[in-house]
């Protein structure tokens, strides 16, 4: 059973506030993906503290930093669920987790952050990772 | 933000390795571990040498892109336990 929506939505605004579009059905992840050119970055968001809580704001500290994605998105695991399991099937060569980050350049996975990475870590962790990431794949602002 | 349950013990909800004294190993959310046994979610599992692949070669699979769930939940106790481990912390190399 889904949780509460209005326990989710301070969740969903820890990702919209820094810019992130919801996506939150199989046409809009659709729309986001049709557009290939430049970096996107796909957020799976949670409810679960253990992992999540540290997700959002190590997402949040990795966009302060250097590079970033061109696009940002993100999809509710257990809430928007036809648009995660279309998401999902972007990286359909990844196992489901969540929460979980996809960066995608030209329409194509190159990094990819698994539940596992995320839990049990500080968000500074998280961004560090992130960020690294973006630094690799995502061109320096103007 | 976010739900916990601190009661489950410090690895609850975190992603792990548990290896067994015999040839099979685990990999799952847990969601309980205590005195007597260890309760895993959504896990995979796999027996040494199952498919061509070590149990090692299996665990440095699941760290680097994570694991597809082939049960809903096991209940393992600790004397069948040889270790547990956070998947995170397991190397790739």
């Amino acid at each position: 059973m889904p949780y509460d929506p209005r326990l989710v939505q301070p969740m969903r605004e820890e990702l919209t506030t820094l810019g992130f579009t919801e996506l939150l059905t199989p046409d809009d992840v659709d729309a986001f993906m049709s557009e290939k050119g430049g970096t996107a970055l796909i957020v799976v968001n949670s409810v679960c503290g253990c992992a999540a809580g540290m997700a959002r704001p190590g997402v949040r500290l990795a966009l302060q930093q250097g590079p970033r994605p061109d696009r940002l998105a993100t999809v509710f695991a257990g809430q928007d669920v036809d648009a995660v399991a279309r998401t999902r099937g972007y990286f359909a060569e990844m196992p489901p987790s969540s929460p979980s980050m996809a960066l995608f350049q030209d329409g194509e996975l190159v990094h990819f952050v698994p539940r596992h990475l995320i839990e049990g870590r500080t968000a500074e962790q998280v961004a560090s990772d992130l960020a690294s990431a973006f630094d690799h794949h995502c061109a320096p602002a103007a | 933000m976010g739900t916990f349950h601190s009661d489950k013990g410090e690895l609850h909800g975190i992603t792990v390795v548990v290896d067994t004294t015999g040839d099979a190993v685990y990999i799952g959310r847990c969601w309980e571990m205590n005195d007597r046994e260890v309760v895993l979610l959504d896990l995979d599992q796999h027996e040494d040498g199952q498919d061509g692949r070590s149990k090692e070669e299996f665990i440095r699979q699941a760290a680097r892109v994570g694991i597809w769930k082939k049960r809903d939940r096991l209940v393992l106790p600790l004397s069948e336990v040889a270790s547990v481990t956070p998947l995170g912390q397991v190397s790739t190399d």
